[in-house]
């Protein structure tokens, strides 16, 4: 008697499809439970984290952001191998806007956010013509050589970079500012994605050549994706100038390119939920190995071999594939 | 000065070659993306010195062994990774690099940095050429360079096993119908990258100490000039590595040594903008394009 | 069929890197009109199609289109002029149902503006589209994912993706191939319907017997040379075109001889 595996939606998933989910409370909890899980509890963390962890919940926020807008531009076909470039230009687009002209955080952050990502774009236009991994390898490139440009030319502070940044108000503010943020990138995001222009894009990734049959002109699609992303690194790079109040070379650091693939490579490609959670994973853990110093990188890097060749799906898609479907054994009649 | 600058540059263009060879010869003309090339260049490296210095084999025994067990390393990498991935190339890349990074950052956290980390030159002795101090063991990387790439140009040109490997490059599904094992023939690919990496290594590391962040840096310049020569051409990788390499040293005389490294990067991103194919790169309109 | 010329294919030429793909090939499209092209394999069919609607820059030649050159524009373009084609290799994305994969096509600034269209509107515009080319609805076969579907259906699939786009020049390549009889049976009235609406069709195609019944016309096509051009009867008695299928006398001998020994 042979054996397959079977995998069936739950009754309750299917029950709860479309409109059929306002019949019970049942099924109203199943759809929005997941959905209402994150707000509940990014709202109640920083009221039961100490200073130390708080201090992290706001490097997770901003990790998050930035593994978010790697997977959007991961979802419209262009792999990024250097967020750090859209990091650092909102960070020392904040820098300088603060300390040059003394602009305050309320000020900076969003104009910083709008100009970083349309200056990443702007640089990155031209390769979006070529095939994927000439992207991927500029966006390696040009972080680097933003660096030893900045090193060499010593504007902007040069190697010692700017300090006396103008903090944020207080604490509370910077953290709810961030939360928020995330929140709203990440569930107004995946409606985006959801959608019919989130379609066009998902296409684009596919099979750009057929999107081009259809009448659409791609580049237009990939550069709207490209500032959406580079507007929310921009945005990290802004509030983190402030957090920190001080930006310099290290912002085009390559830890804030590989993180943010990590990140979305472990939660799982494809949903922006995904990436959120890898970073929700990965940051805390290296946050406990910094003991260890250097071989953190080397952890990442195990994580990422490990993660891609095992479980390419990513964590988000297993335990959603959990929440939504059952397996049993079937048999197989001859 | 002139000749001086000019006897470097030939020099620096060669090492820029020589390290660039394996390079392509895995990802240009056999289509598997290596992004560990870096790592390996630095392990045979420091294979040949923990040979040398903690069990005592001579330098000359040593540096063909560091070859071979990179060669193996770099095909068991191969079998238990790539093969998984094969046709992914951004997975490829990603998994490699991780490997890579793992495998770097291991020494720099062990702390094997430092000046007693270094090789001992082939030959330890200089002549003046042309008014220009020059050492031999750069005129024997010059040799030596030559000798690869024109054994390499052969091999891939004249030899069965070689043109099996531009094969599964340009079309996989026909090269298996023709009776060639493309896993078979991958591993090989990168085990002839990896070996040749070493080959550059053993060369190229007597002329300083062995640095880990190095490896990242041959990998970017060894993937800036087979992009800038196109993917696969040999020829394309000599011409590269001379631009660069003349650049670089021009600019490092005549400018000032910090913006070295902007040249060449603006000199990669120029060329993908006017020709993204590379100088000899094939002509791939369609694919190459949207 | 208006005597009005849509299309003006002017003396192009196509050199791929030392491979000449097309050599001056001119030809003239009514409007109204069903075109064949035809040609063994190789001859440069395809790449004048893509050539056409500018996937690819003509080495020299001109397209015109209405009265104006096309062979500078990009290809998305081409398609908002009016020139919808359909891909020989049928490649839609597999993971999606086949009405969501015409969402696309529907997305397209051409047809919002003939259309319109808000969000979830598009849905059942697909659905009433697919249905046009035979994805019955009431087998629901339209929500499939495209990966389950056989080719018959990916054909149509394609056919009504080039349809949804309002062209005013349909260029079909190789639509038949892979189908059965019946099924080309049941394309070949989507196609009549499509020509009632006034729209000039192009098609590739390798099997004459159909396309010879539907063709006004048909350019015979041979190692990128265009070798004959008139109706379908005309064409197939001349002798370089009966040259280019089957071959010459003297090789015909040649191979008698040879399986004699």
């Amino acid at each position: 008697m042979k054996k397959r595996k079977e995998r069936i939606n739950r009754g309750i998933k299917v029950r709860s499809g479309d409109i059929y989910a306002l019949c019970s409370w049942q099924e109203m909890l199943y759809l929005s439970g997941p959905r209402i899980f994150p707000f509940v509890l990014f709202l109640l963390l920083p009221f039961v984290l100490g200073i130390y962890w708080q201090k992290v919940l706001l490097s997770v926020a901003v990790f998050s952001l930035l593994a978010i807008s790697w997977d959007i531009l991961a979802q419209s076909g262009m792999i990024s191998l250097g967020q750090s470039l859209f990091f650092g230009m909102g960070a020392y687009c904040a820098g300088i806007m603060n300390h040059y002209w003394g602009m305050s955080p309320f000020l900076t952050i969003p104009l910083a956010t709008v100009t970083g990502g349309f200056i990443c774009t702007v640089m990155l236009l031209p390769v979006l013509r070529l095939r994927g991994i000439y992207f991927s390898m500029v966006t390696l490139i040009l972080p680097i050589m933003l660096v030893r440009i900045i090193e060499a030319t010593r504007i902007f502070g040069g190697t010692e970079g700017i300090s006396g940044m103008s903090p944020m108000p207080s604490k509370w503010i910077e953290l709810y500012l961030v939360l928020g943020v995330l929140l709203g990138a990440l569930f107004g995001f995946r409606r985006m994605l959801d959608s019919d222009y989130g379609l066009v894009l998902k296409g684009i990734a596919d099979n750009d050549r057929s999107v081009t049959n259809a009448g659409i002109n791609i580049y237009l699609f990939k550069a709207q994706a490209l500032f959406i992303s580079g507007c929310i690194g921009a945005f990290s790079g802004a509030f983190m100038t402030h957090v920190y109040m001080f930006v310099g070379m290290p912002v085009f650091a390559l830890d804030y390119s590989i993180l943010p693939i990590a990140a979305a490579v472990v939660g799982g490609p494809g949903t922006l939920a995904g990436a959120t959670l890898g970073a929700f994973i990965l940051v805390p853990l290296s946050e406990l190995l910094r003991g260890v110093g250097g071989l953190r990188i080397v952890f990442y890097g195990i994580l990422l071999v490990v993660f891609i060749v095992t479980l390419p799906e990513g964590i988000f898609h297993y335990v959603q594939r959990k929440y939504n479907q059952f397996e049993r054994w079937v048999e197989v009649d001859r | 000065m002139l000749i001086g600058t000019t006897i470097y540059a030939l020099i620096n263009s060669v090492i820029l070659a020589l390290t660039a060879i394996g390079f392509n010869l895995t990802f240009g003309i056999s289509g598997v993306a290596n992004f560990a090339y870096g790592a390996f260049y630095i392990l045979s490296a420091y294979t040949t010195w923990i040979l040398m210095n903690q069990f005592g084999v001579p330098y000359l025994i040593s540096v063909p062994v560091s070859i071979l067990l990179m060669a193996v390393l770099g095909a068991l990498m191969y079998r238990l990774v790539l093969k998984r991935l094969r046709g992914q190339v951004l997975a490829e890349v990603i998994a490699t690099f991780g490997m890579g990074l793992v495998i770097l950052e291991l020494f720099r956290y062990f702390g094997l940095v430092g000046f007693e980390y270094t090789l001992p030159p082939f030959i330890d002795s200089s002549h003046i050429i042309l008014g220009t101090y020059l050492d031999m063991q750069r005129l024997l990387i010059v040799i030596v360079a030559v000798v690869v790439i024109f054994l390499l140009w052969f091999f891939t040109h004249y030899t069965s096993l070689g043109l099996a490997f531009r094969g599964i490059a340009q079309d996989e599904r026909t090269a298996l119908t023709f009776g060639m094992d493309s896993d078979k023939i991958a591993t090989l690919a990168v085990a002839f990258g990896a070996g040749l990496a070493a080959v550059a290594a053993a060369v190229i590391i007597p002329l300083g100490s062995i640095a880990p962040g190095e490896g990242y840096d041959v990998l970017i310049k060894a993937l800036a000039v087979c992009i800038i020569g196109g993917l696969g051409s040999t020829g394309g990788v000599i011409a590269a590595s001379f631009l660069i390499g003349f650049a670089e040293r021009f600019t490092d005389s005549y400018i000032g040594t910090h913006w070295t490294m902007i040249v060449s990067l603006a000199a990669i991103l120029c060329v993908l903008l006017i020709k993204p194919s590379g100088f000899f790169g094939k002509q791939k309109e369609l694919e190459e394009r949207i | 069929m208006s005597q009005k010329i849509l299309l003006k294919v002017e003396g192009v030429s196509k050199n791929f890197g030392g491979v000449q793909a097309l050599s001056n090939v001119s030809f003239d499209l009514k409007e109204g009109e069903l075109l064949g092209v035809i040609g063994p394999n190789g001859s440069g069919k395809t790449t004048l199609v893509n050539l056409i609607t500018c996937f690819v820059k003509s080495s020299s030649g001109d397209v015109i289109f209405e009265g104006k050159k096309i062979n500078k524009l990009p290809p998305h373009k081409i398609v908002q002029l009016g020139i919808a084609r359909t891909f020989q290799m049928v490649r839609p994305f597999y993971q999606l149902p086949a009405y969501k994969n015409m969402i696309i096509p529907l997305y397209s600034p051409r047809v919002k503006k003939m259309i319109g269209g808000k969000y979830g509107d598009r849905d059942a515009v697909a659905l009433d589209f697919l249905e046009e080319v035979g994805f019955e609805r009431d087998s629901f076969v339209a929500y499939k994912s495209a990966g389950s579907l056989p080719q018959g259906y990916l054909k149509r699939l394609e056919l009504a993706k080039a349809i949804a786009l309002q062209p005013q020049l349909m260029i079909l390549d190789e639509l038949f191939s892979g189908l059965s009889l019946a099924e080309v049976a049941g394309i070949i009235p989507i196609i009549e319907k499509l020509r009632g609406q006034g729209i000039s069709i192009i098609m590739i195609e390798h099997r004459l017997r159909e396309l010879f019944k539907i063709a006004d016309r048909v350019i015979v096509m041979n190692f990128g040379e265009k070798i004959a051009d008139g109706t379908a009867a005309e064409v197939m008695e001349q002798d370089s075109v009966k040259n280019a299928y089957l071959g010459t006398e003297s090789t015909k001998e040649e191979t008698d001889n040879d399986t004699s020994t």
